[in-house]
Order: structure tokens, then sequence, then C-alpha cells
């Protein structure tokens, strides 16, 4: 019987070796995955003895602190935020019994020192060592309260998200979305978030419309098409069309908006760069049409459309732009047939994008047709003050033609001046812009917008606006707006 | 160095060890634990030299680091439960002492000839089916998370799958031993006690409505057909049946069917149909609640642990955040404290205990004590891997005890009256043929 003993003892190795196997999987490769979870309550509960790092503003405010509390003889660290809902939705919470959002998830790894830089992991080692706290990273970010403040106080009231950028650096400025919630209610309070009041439904406050908001672009878009259309050498600004006031499409008459004292306008023979100056449907309809689907959507991706944009912010909570269909991001496999590209081309079809992502459209122009990386993050600090990390700004990519970014400057210049976006137009600086009004499929009441940078020549800010059920044009309602968050910008000094 | 002087030497690493460990609790936890916890460390070393000594007695010739590693292994179990809920660590600790009673007693009743009980092989086989009929029985068992496993007398709660499966291994050692030549033909009719024995475990599996007891038995029995018979061909169509039936049992018995489903998909992204509230969750929020929160607290060990008495198991408020921690779920609190360094050390000295083990059935000299040695050492293995390879998610999750180590007093004595088997076996295996 002993060979078969041999054999049993051999198998009962085996049994027992798998579990020295399943534990190093679970303990090592796994781990991370595991704490990531968002039911992980031992993660949540073991994070509150880390005292978490402070999140600060660009100009020293701090957004997110610590308050100490004694429990059952251990020293915890909870959340408080000084500024309430100012940055809500950008910087989250992190709670017990909500877990984690914004960055105070995303960052996770940094505020609580679980991040993998070498002089992090030697601090924290020592500080196990020794025994004491374990302290996390704080973040400083590029966002500024003064800007912030006033896109808040602008959209008070409202439903809507802005977006104020440097379009050279991409480092974000504000990122502002109404209704908001103060995350300091979120662990005990959280019934009276879920009842905020807004003039829209859902009111959703826990929604960064900012990055995660999807809205009909209307004619913002024209700004990607004219990209589409010029970069693409299919047209010129010069490039002239006959505009009897509506476009034929599959043999029906697609109108022109109507204009804000009477009915539809007609422009004549107008040219593209008056097209975008006016915005008139038809041109752009009649663009679409020559260019096809499948031209605008190239250059759609090559704005980052169809991509979650690469800000820090959590990945649930940002969505990619570009073509829905049935509440699903859709890429036509055959655009010719699949999309009607004149309605695509004055941003109605089924476009649906975020604010920053129109943000960033304008910031593309403004910095001569490269692409910068969306960033809220500028350093992480450790405890002790030196810096960990250095986020630089990132080239994303070129997405025109510096030829076709300044023709396209100097068509939105003219929107301002002597166009639809004249409500931001700031006296003595030269300000880009194109404005939007897109259809909600309710008559009367639609989404409006405007995406603007200034100066044009040397441009420092790009913003984008967008406010829901408005009965208004984007020039007069989100204009004004983005016109003082410009200025907030330019002039910090005189705007406090 | 005599066997058992090393036996002694080995103890008092253990005692230090024990004192070692409840100082750390003692010092990670001072706001919650007192001083009192260095006493434990005294009073199982004082307890293990009792049970020395009887050794020394009754035992002279048998293993000398069996024993050791059952103290240590206890030992670790009652310090991590008296981590966990410092009250439940003294019942333990009572629970313990009977154990080591009772390891005495089988010693000091069996030290002549233990072989003695291969004559009572039937008797020992009706009182496993008994035992394992009895949580069945109206008004005396209960259930118990879904699986009927448990006995109650009063306030007392007593599993007699524990003590069923000593009597099942000592049945099937007389059993297979008188008949293992005539098994060994391999004739159609000798298939028969296979699979009454195989529709056994599946009645067990229907009636207690857990997989892991029926996997446990029916695993000792395939084990020890194969080293009585050496017939691989009988284990593998005991496997094939095993598991039809379970695949069967599977399709109908809801329990089952649950436990596998959240076996392989204990995490979804969307709502399903919850069945202990009757309305929609998240799988991870409702059936693989237990599984995934006890995975958690295994990833959250990482490679060096948390440290002893430093592991999350609570709320801030003081809420459990991982169910049964200190009985099915011992092993989720060890691995989060110890870490992948401590737990593997700790599984090791699992699979030395395994290796002492056959090797008293390899030196042991006839048929009955081979088979006795090595079903009681395998039954200790396997039911290691079904517990902490359901924490694991290697199979599906069922709840029974980790050996030595979790809370529960049928487990811990039926373990030392399994240690006292070893030992006994060990002894006659070693003693000098000349008596």
């Amino acid at each position: 019987m002993n060979r078969q003993i041999t054999k049993l003892a051999v198998a009962s190795l085996i049994l027992l070796a798998a579990l020295i196997v399943a534990t190093t999987y679970w303990q090592t490769w796994a781990s991370a995955g595991l704490a990531e979870r968002q039911d992980n309550a031992i993660q949540r509960v073991a994070q509150f003895r880390i005292k978490r790092g402070l999140i600060r503003a660009a100009d020293g405010t701090i957004l997110a602190t610590n308050v100490r509390k004694n429990v059952d003889g251990q020293t915890l660290y909870f959340r408080r935020y000084p500024t309430g809902r100012l940055f809500a939705n950008l910087v989250g919470y992190s709670t017990q019994v909500r877990s984690r959002a914004g960055l105070e998830q995303s960052e996770n790894a940094y505020l609580t020192s679980s991040n993998a830089n070498l002089s992090t992991i030697f601090n924290k080692t020592l500080d196990k060592i020794k025994g004491v706290t374990i302290t996390g990273n704080d973040l400083v970010l590029s966002v500024r309260p003064s800007v912030q403040r006033i896109a808040m106080q602008q959209l008070a009231g409202k439903c809507g998200a802005a977006v104020v950028m440097n379009p050279k650096t991409g480092k974000v400025y504000a990122l502002a979305t109404q209704p908001s919630y103060n995350p300091n209610l979120v662990e005990n309070h959280f019934d009276r978030i879920k009842t905020t009041n807004a003039p829209c439904q859902p009111a959703a406050p826990l929604l960064n419309r900012a990055t995660n908001g999807l809205f009909t672009p209307g004619s913002t878009f024209k700004v990607v098409t004219a990209t589409a259309a010029l970069d693409s050498h299919k047209f010129t600004p010069e490039s002239t069309f006959y505009d009897p006031g509506y476009c034929i499409e599959y043999g029906k008459q697609v109108s022109n908006a109507a204009s804000p004292d009477g009915p539809v306008e007609s422009f004549g023979h107008p040219t593209l760069a008056e097209g975008l100056q006016h915005s008139i449907n038809s041109v752009f309809c009649n663009v679409g049409k020559a260019l096809g689907a499948g031209t605008i959507l190239e250059y759609m991706k090559k704005f980052g459309f169809y991509k979650d944009p690469p800000i820090e912010s959590p990945a649930d909570e940002k969505a990619p732009s570009g073509l829905y269909n049935g509440g699903r991001l859709f890429f036509p496999s055959h655009p010719s047939t699949q999309v009607d590209p004149g309605r695509m081309a004055f941003g109605q079809e089924r476009l649906a994008v975020t604010p920053l992502q129109m943000a960033m459209v304008a910031s593309t122009v403004a910095n001569g047709g490269v692409e910068m990386e969306p960033q809220v993050l500028n350093r992480v600090v450790d405890s002790h003050g030196h810096t960990v990390v250095r986020i630089d700004p990132q080239k994303l990519t070129r997405v025109m033609s510096p030829q076709t970014a300044s023709e396209i400057n100097s068509m939105m210049v003219a929107a301002v001046n002597n166009g639809t976006g004249g409500e931001a137009a700031i006296p003595g600086v030269s300000v880009a812009g194109k404005t939007g009004t897109a259809e909600t499929g309710t008559s009367g009441i639609n989404t409006t917008w405007f995406i603007c940078f200034a100066p044009a020549d040397h441009p420092q800010v790009a913003v984008a606006v967008t406010l829901q059920n408005q009965t208004g044009f984007g020039g007069q309602t989100a204009a004004p707006i983005a016109k003082q968050l410009m200025q907030a910008v330019l002039s910090p000094r005189s705007k406090k | 160095m005599s066997l058992r002087n090393r036996e002694l030497l080995n103890l008092v690493v253990v005692g230090a060890m024990t004192a070692l460990g409840f100082a750390s609790v003692y010092i990670a936890r001072q706001a919650v634990v007192s001083t009192a916890s260095l006493s434990y460390a005294a009073l199982f070393f004082g307890l293990y030299l009792v049970a020395h000594l009887v050794a020394r007695y009754a035992v002279p010739y048998a293993d000398p680091y069996l024993l050791p590693m059952a103290a240590l292994l206890t030992a670790i179990g009652v310090t991590e439960i008296y981590r966990i809920r410092p009250g439940d660590a003294f019942r333990q600790g009572v629970w313990i002492i009977i154990a080591v009673g009772v390891f005495a007693a089988t010693l000091l009743v069996l030290r002549r000839d233990y072989r003695r009980l291969e004559s009572y092989k039937y008797l020992f086989g009706l009182t496993a089916i008994g035992l394992l009929a009895l949580p069945a029985l109206p008004g005396l068992g209960t259930t118990v998370n879904g699986a009927r496993l448990w006995i109650h007398f009063g306030s007392l709660q007593f599993q007699p799958g524990e003590i069923a499966k000593l009597c099942l291994i000592v049945f099937l050692a007389g059993y297979l031993r008188e008949k293992r030549e005539v098994l060994a033909q391999g004739r159609l009719k000798d298939f028969g006690p296979l699979l009454v024995i195989w529709g056994g475990a599946m009645l067990v599996l229907v009636e207690t409505n857990d997989l892991g007891s029926a996997l446990l038995y029916f695993g000792i029995f395939l084990a020890m057909l194969y080293v009585a018979t050496g017939r691989l061909l009988f284990t593998g169509i005991g496997i094939a049946l095993f598991l039809a039936g379970s695949y069967f049992i599977y399709t109908q018995v809801a329990h089952v069917h649950e436990r596998v489903t959240i076996w392989l998909h204990p995490w979804t992204d969307h709502k399903v149909y919850c069945a202990l509230t009757g309305q929609t969750a998240l799988r991870q929020d409702c059936g693989s609640f237990q599984l995934v929160k006890s995975l958690y607290s295994v990833g959250n060990g990482g490679f060096g642990g948390t440290g002893l008495g430093k592991g999350t198991f609570e709320t801030v408020q003081g809420h459990p955040l991982i169910p049964y921690l200190n009985t099915d779920f011992i092993y989720s609190a060890l691995a989060q404290e110890l870490g992948l360094i401590g737990i593997a050390a700790f599984l090791l000295l699992f699979m030395v205990f395994v290796l002492r083990g056959m090797r008293i059935a390899l030196l042991a000299d006839d048929g009955f004590s081979k088979l006795a040695a090595a079903g009681l050492t395998f039954g200790f293995a396997l039911q290691t891997f079904i517990i902490v390879g359901g924490i694991l998610r290697i199979i599906p999750l069922t709840g029974i005890t980790l050996p030595f180590v979790s809370y529960g007093g049928s487990s811990v004595v039926a373990n030392f009256v399994l240690l006292a088997g070893l030992l006994l076996i060990s002894n006659r295996a070693n003693a000098p043929r000349d008596r």
C-alpha cells in the first residue's frame, strides 16, 4: 500500500500548495483590483486611519482637509470640504457610506500615499515602522477659485456647465456645473442632496455636467465641420454658397434658424467664413453633404471625440462625445448611409457632446491646431513639502494645420465682432467665439452654447459654456457668461 | 534526544510563540483588550504540558512533531479569535481544555491496542450514518446560512459531521482492509459498496444542502479506496459519479445552484434578483456578500499583512465587515493580519502536518493502521482545502471549519481525537518489536 500512500501524500500536498498559490494571487496580483472595488468597505475603513493629503487650488485655497476624531481608541481622519459646493463635482468626496467620487476617487493613490513613487514608498514604510500615522500626499490643482466662483454664480439657478482652460497648456482654471451639492452632507445627510431642486429633470446634482453631461452641440459644432472643410482642402473660407434660407436634403427643406427678430433669414450668396460668422445652417448643410459624414467623423476623432476626455476625473464621471444612438455611443460603420451629413454638419443629427470636449475644440483652434491634454492637477506634494510629481502640459495631437487654425480663428473673431457672438465682445481685446442653440425636441426649449477664446492673436484662455432648457439663443444666454469668465482670467487682479 | 524530549522542546518554542502572539495583539489593541491576554499563553503552555505528559506515558514512541504543530495551530486560532471577539476566545479555551481531556482519555484507553476498534467497524459505520442524519431530524437540526449542519441541545450547538468523519474513517479502514483483495479484482458486483457510499454522499448533500461535507466524506472514501486497492480507475469512476451527481443536484437544488453561481460570478455590474431580500441587487451586495468581503480581507493583507491586531474587520461604528469571521472565515482574518509571508508559513504548517501523518501511514505495519492513518491525514488535508479553497474561489464556498484553528467546540474536540489516533498509530509503528 505504500506506493498508494506516497501518491496520496503528493496529492494532499498539491491541494495545500494550491492554497498558497491562490493566496499569493489574491494578495499580490489581484490585490490592487480588489482594493479599487467600490463595495470594498475594508479598504474604505482602513483608509480612515490614513491622514489623507490635502487638496488645494492653484492659489493655495484648501478644498479638502481632514477632521481628526477618536473612535474606540483609534485616531481616524474624516474629510471636510471648506469650500462646500464650489468645487464639489470636481473634487468629489471620500466617505464611509458612499465610498468616493471625483478626484478623491481617481487620485486616491496619491492622497493615501499608496502611489508607487519610490520616495512615497520609503516615507510610508518609515511611518509604518515608527508606528506613526501615515500621511497622504497633497494635490495642488490648476483651478482658480476666483474664476470658479464667477462660473458657479453665473450658472446658479440654472442647469448647465462651464469649462475655462488655458489653450496653450491645457490647464483647467474652472470646471463648474450646476446644480451642485454640498460634499459635507454626503456622509450623513445624503437624502438632502437627493431632493435638490433645479429647472431640469432629473436635477442630478452629483452629475458633473462639464465632463459627463452630454448635450446636443448645435452650431458650436460648425467649428468642427469648418475644420474638416478647410483642413481637407475641399473648401476655403472664400468658397461661396447659395443660401435660399434652407438647404435641401433627401428632398426636404432644412431651414436656417429663425433670427431673433423675425422669420428665417436668407443670406443670398454667403462665403464659408460668413456662414460661420452668421451661423448659417444651409451653408454648413451643403458643406456636410459635400464632405460626407465620414470626413466629419474623421476630424471628430482627431479632436478626441469617441474617447473619454483625458482629464483626471474618474472614468465613470466622464463621457465620450460623438453620435449616440438609443443612449449608446455609436460609430457608424457605413457613415454615408447611416448618418445625415447635412444635419450633422450644423450639430444636430444624434450628436451629443460634453462641455469639456467643446472647450477642447476651442482650445485647439486657439493653440494653432495642436490639442493639449486637459489637466486639473499641477503638482503632487508630500507631507514634508517636497514635490513628488509635477504634471507637465501634455500635447495630445495636431488636429489641423496652423493655416486652418488661423483661418478658423479669424472666422470666429468675425462671429464675435460682427456676427452672432456679439455679447462676448470685450473692449480692447479681440475675442474669437461661436454660438450654439441646439434644439432639444421640445419647441422653444433649447440647449444653448458658447465656445470662445481670447485674445485671438495670442490666446490665454478658452471657454465653453452650456445651459440647459433655455428659451433664448446661445449668443444671448451663454455668451455673456463666457465673457465674464474670459475677463476673470485675463485680468485676475481687477476681478476678485 | 528522545522523541518525547524533542516534543517537549518543540512545545516550549510553541509556548514562546503563543506568548509573542498574544503580546502583539495586546500591544495593538490596548484600548480593547487587557493584560489578561498574556495569561492565555501560560495557560496554554500548562495545558499542553499535561497533554505531553500523558503522551509520554501512553505513547512514548509516537511522532514528536504532531502535538506541537496542533498546539501551534490552536494557539494561532485562539489568538486570532481573541483579537476578533475576546469573549469567544474564553469559550474556545474551555473547549480546548475539554478537547485535551478527550485527547488524553483516548490515548489512555486505547494505548494497549487501538486495533480492537476494527472489530466494531460496522458499529462505527452505523454511528457515522446516524450522526450525519441527526441535523435532518426536525426539532434538533438548525439551518445556518442555508446549510443544515448543526444540532442543538438547549444553548449548546454541535456539528455532528465532525465526529461522523472520524467514525467513517475507522469504518472504512476496517472494511477496506478486509475487502481489499476482493475489491481489487474489479468485478462488477464489487462496485456495489462504492455505489452505496456514493448514494450516501449524495443523500448527505441533498439532506444538508452542503456541497463541502459531501465532497469531504466522498473524497476521504475515494482516497482510502485507492490506498486499499491501488486501482486508480475506481477513483476515476468515483470522481465521475460524484461530478455527475453533483451536476444533477446543481440543476435541482436552488441552494446548491446559488452557491455555484456565486463562485463563478461573484461580481455583477447590473442588479440581479436577490433571493435573500426578494428584490434586485448587485450580487456582491447579496448572495456573494460573504465571499467578496472575505476576499477583500485577504487582499488587504498584501505581502506583509497589517500586523496582528491591526487588521480592519469592523466599520468605524463597530459593525462587522466580514460575516462568520471567527468560524468559517478565520483564514481571511489571518490572511489580512499576517499577510502573504505569514499565511504561507501558516499553510506550510498544515503541509508539514500532512507529511508527518502520511509518514505514519507509511511506517505502520498493518493494513488497518495504514488505512486509518492515511484516511485521517487526508481528511485533515481535504477539509483544509475545502474551506480555504472556497474562500480563495478555487472551489465553491462551503462553510466548514479550518482544523484546529476555527472557533467551534465539536471541531476542536474532533481534531484532537484525530491527533490522538495518529499518535497511537505512530506509537505502535515506532515501538520496539520485542514487546
